[in-house]
């Protein structure tokens, strides 16, 4: 165990560094020099003061320098300053971070108490009315972009009140958790049909097996046959996606966050880049990435835990 | 989400009567079976026609602005209104199937040919390449499809050209998994070995036995990409780094202060959503009906 | 043979018909099928795959995956009870507490997810009333019995950590937790190595010794019937076609199909005293066996049958009893009678 999981850390630190490089070097591919943009996008045209930036901002050293530059601040904590609100980047990114996060969590919980029972019954129901039309559910999940499903969610609040709801950071955290389940059902639904059809697909095929048969030789009831027996062997390739679902669920917040207006880290990544806030997308990016490497690397443990033919050995 | 098919797969088809009787009897046969692929498909056909004959099936030109008809709603002139400019939203619509399809489809080849190439060079070679592909594609998959869109694009500065190379470049990796794991397997089988026996350079091996082999998993694995490459476009258009102006994305259409004609005119918002959606929902009928007729391993 | 055979009746089957309603037509898998089984004894039922056998044994514990399949007449009584008449629920508590069933498959019969000793407790929890605990020491109890060891802490293990024959012994122990009257075995030996088959048989016949339990055994394997069965079924496209006790069988088939499926085995291995090592599957006979919905109107076997007339491709054989005790459905039997010497 310890060391499959030194092995999975070092891979997972690999990954990382890949990643690191892709993106300082794909922000860097940006045709002209990041000072003229910023420049012309500040309408500045003074040579000597855009020297001086230059020379502050290091854009003057060669990349190399300025790639180990950032990866040895990353490492103490200092991830530089925003190109726009020349705030430190961590004071910019940490407070966004649990409004992002509760709302992903409240999706993935949304997504996944719906998803699983959802296709456990599709699946029960093999062939049914109910089962078509759970299908066709969950494949509208997979059809409706994000942000029109937010869009049209708001069309119903004017509709219905006359109002769109608003974040605000003011509000009691009751409140601010009933506003993010609104955004919350938007991004989810996606996550919900993409589970609800896995589910779905894995208990028809577990149900199949010789083993649901001896436990209905038992005298097992098909409640027991269902949740027990199959449920149990079925969710088990659900949860190899959760990890998968985290990074589809990051695509779905980065709309929906926009279309809600709601201050969050995906948000964010858009508006940083828009104005080509460098320290604020890499930052970011390695955040995304790390979160997402973790993630799969908890669900690897959850799965050895779950099924016991996958105890890990050293 | 690897898909494999066995080598055999014309037995599959032949059984499900594929070569049964031809063209138009195949089709009536497989519509029979798959009526939810067949209604995908023909949802995708009708979006096809109306990209390559938009200028016949629109009728006014998507950029012509006439500020008249400024927000004007759904009425005999315009079916679905018209948007700020007083441009005919039912054209735009017309003109951005055309748009929506050939950023997907090119996003989706483009994605196809260099994942095959990949995979089956890493399958092949194996060794250090294969080594260093698998880390590649490790680093390419902890980025979300559309962060790591949204990244490239706004690396190489947002045109029609750039959408499309930003969504295909995340499609690379998952293609050339199935493509590898596919070319493993299939390097075992006895006849690879017997052409190897017989003299066959490894090379034309690669290309005359393993690649048309790998296919179907391929197609089955395109189609359902497809859908998801609209999404992304839409997704980054919307965003405002996709698709840019004057060119008539369904994704931009929406984004332009949508939340602000969520009160003032729905229309706006309902018709681009619903065009995005309906395509989607077609492309995923379709996907599931390929997967089923084309991997046996899946079907339920 | 020495045993002691209870005469009272556990089991009695009549005309048991069991048919699939597929896309390409009915499949009559099980057509018009009796037959009786005493507590103490077994009673094979043999017959190359795709006879019916195995769908036989799934009629009588109601498992017949419906769609497509349905069982549309006859009666199983079970100590006077007729299970086709129970409704789900009572036919829930016959399952595993009355009549049981093992499988052919040792590594994919069992629950991969759940240990050995809660899968064997299961049983006792559905039928016993029993509390988790005894349930699970009751289910130790029960591993000892069928002669695993280190039964505590095999109890707590999961199916992929046991042997192929060890997992048969835990599915044994499970099928005989309650003490059922009668005991189906599917092929019990076939995915399993020879020495542990002959280990795993001598289970069945000293568990069933001791308790009393009828069995059906389910194989095409003439070598285990031999040295287990005190009568044997013998199916042919799902049909009966022969039954008489095993050393009557052996010695005087009477239904060409039968004499085919012993033609070229050594007669010396046939009887009773023959050792586990010399287990012969049924023979080659030439032909394929009909399509089970596309049968031919006389008798199912006149296609492959070496004496067949007339007769035999127009009506089917009548089923009666040739010799005392020894019945077949055959137009010729006294032909297919013929034994070397």
């Amino acid at each position: 165990m310890g060391s499959y999981l030194i092995r999975r850390i070092l891979l997972m630190l690999l990954t990382l560094f890949g990643v690191s490089v892709l993106i300082f070097t794909l922000l860097r591919l940006v045709p002209g020099n990041i000072a003229d943009i910023l420049f012309d996008a500040a309408g500045m045209i003074d040579p000597v003061e855009k020297q001086k930036i230059i020379r502050e901002l290091g854009l003057d050293q060669p990349l190399v320098v300025q790639y180990m530059q950032w990866i040895s601040g990353l490492l103490r904590g200092d991830l530089g300053f925003s190109y726009i609100s020349e705030k430190p980047t961590i004071d910019e990114i940490a407070p966004r971070i649990p409004i992002t996060a509760s709302l992903a969590a409240m999706a993935l919980t949304l997504s996944v108490i719906t998803g699983v029972p959802l296709g456990v019954i599709s699946a029960v129901r093999q062939n049914t009315k109910l089962d078509y039309a759970l299908r066709v559910f969950s494949l509208s999940g997979l059809s409706l972009p994000s942000f029109w499903l937010g869009l049209l969610i708001l069309m119903g609040f004017v509709h219905w009140f006359g109002t769109i709801p608003i974040y605000d950071r003011n509000n009691t955290p009751l409140e601010q958790l009933a506003f993010m389940l609104v955004p919350a059902m938007a991004v989810g639904y996606r996550a919900s049909a993409l589970i609800m059809r896995l589910t779905r697909s894995s208990m028809l095929e577990v149900l199949r097996q010789d083993y649901i048969r001896t436990a209905r030789s038992k005298g097992v009831s098909d409640t027991g046959v269902n949740y027990d027996h199959a449920l149990r062997n079925a969710v088990v390739p659900v949860i190899t996606i959760i990890g998968i679902e985290a990074a589809f669920l990051i695509g779905g917040l980065i709309v929906t966050e926009t279309v809600f207006n709601i201050p969050g880290v995906a948000r964010f990544l858009v508006e940083a880049i828009r104005m080509r806030d460098y320290p604020i997308v890499q930052n970011l990016v390695m955040f995304i990435a790390f979160s997402v490497v973790t993630i799969n690397l908890l669900v690897d443990l959850a799965y050895s835990l779950i099924d016991p033919r996958i105890r890990i050995t050293d | 989400m690897s898909v494999t098919v066995p080598l055999d797969h014309n037995a599959e088809l032949r059984r499900a009567g594929a070569f049964a009787h031809g063209f138009f009897g195949q089709a009536r046969f497989l519509a029979r079976r798959y009526p939810l692929g067949a209604a995908g498909a023909i949802i995708l056909i009708f979006f096809i026609l109306c990209g390559i004959f938009a200028e016949w099936v629109a009728p006014m030109d998507p950029l012509t602005t006439n500020a008249k008809y400024s927000l004007a709603a759904p009425s005999a002139r315009n079916w679905m209104g018209a948007d700020m400019m007083g441009r005919d939203e039912f054209s735009r619509i017309v003109h951005g199937a055309r748009i929506s399809l050939m950023v997907a489809i090119s996003a989706t080849g483009l994605g196809a040919i260099f994942g095959v190439s990949i995979g089956l060079a890493s399958g092949y070679i194996g060794g250090w390449f294969d080594l260093v592909f698998q880390r590649v594609v490790d680093v390419l998959q902890s980025l979300p499809l559309l962060v790591m869109a949204l990244v490239i694009t706004a690396a190489l500065g947002p045109s029609l050209e750039n959408t499309i190379i930003a969504i295909a470049l995340p499609l690379i990796p998952s293609v050339s998994r199935v493509i590898r794991s596919n070319t493993l397997s299939l390097r075992e089988m006895p006849f690879v070995e017997a052409a190897q026996a017989a003299g066959m350079s490894e090379w034309r091996i690669a290309i005359r036995h393993v690649l048309p082999n790998t296919l179907a998993p391929l197609i089955v694995l395109a189609t359902a990409q497809l859908g998801s490459t609209i999404l992304t476009e839409a997704s980054l258009s919307f965003l405002g780094l996709g698709v840019p102006e004057p060119h008539p994305s369904w994704g931009r259409m929406l984004s332009e202060s949508a939340a602000e004609y969520v009160r003032t005119a729905p229309w706006l918002v309902i018709f681009p959503g619903l065009a995005i959606s309906l395509i989607v929902f077609g492309t995923n009928l379709l996907g599931d009906a390929m997967r089923d007729l084309l991997d046996p391993r899946q079907r339920s | 043979m020495d045993q002691q055979v209870n005469t009272q009746d556990v089991l009695k089957v009549n005309g048991l018909t069991t048919y699939f309603f597929t896309r390409r037509g009915v499949v009559k898998a099980v057509d018009d099928v009796s037959f009786t089984v005493r507590a103490g004894e077994t009673l094979a039922i043999v017959g190359e795959s795709g006879c019916g056998k195995s769908i036989t044994a799934l009629s009588l514990m109601r498992l017949i995956p419906s769609p497509p399949g349905r069982t549309i007449a006859g009666t199983v009584m079970l100590d006077g009870t007729d299970l086709l008449q129970l409704s789900e629920p009572k036919m829930r508590q016959m399952r595993g507490n009355k009549i049981s069933m093992i499988f052919q498959e040792p590594m994919t019969a069992l629950n991969p997810l759940l240990t050995i000793g809660r899968q064997v407790a299961e049983t006792l929890i559905l039928h016993q009333n029993m509390s988790r605990q005894a349930a699970q020491a009751r289910a130790v109890e029960m591993l000892k019995f069928v002669k695993i060891p280190e039964a505590e802490q095999r109890a707590r293990e999961y199916p992929h950590q046991l042997s192929g024959g060890m997992r048969q012994r835990a599915m044994i122990a499970m099928a005989l937790a309650c003490n059922p009257r009668v005991l189906i075995c599917d092929e019990p030996t076939t995915a399993l190595d020879v020495t542990i088959q002959a280990q795993i048989l001598e289970l069945i016949v000293e568990l069933q010794r001791n308790f009393g339990t009828a069995v059906i055994l389910i194989t095409h394997d003439l070598g285990v019937v031999a040295e287990t069965a005190h009568r044997v079924i013998v199916m042919y496209a799902g049909r009966k076609v022969e039954e008489a006790s095993a050393e009557e069988l052996f010695h005087r088939p009477l239904h060409p199909y039968m004499n085919g499926l012993l033609g070229s085995i050594p007669r010396v291995g046939l009887t009773k005293r023959a050792t586990a090592s010399e287990h012969v599957a049924l023979q080659e006979i030439p032909g394929i066996v009909p399509a089970l919905n596309d049968l031919p109107i006389g008798c199912a076997f006149a296609p492959r049958c070496p004496n067949a007339g007339d007769k035999c491709r127009a009506a089917i054989p009548p089923f009666e009893e040739k010799l005392p005790g020894h019945f077949a459905a055959c137009w010729h039997s006294d032909v297919g009678a013929k034994v070397p010497t």
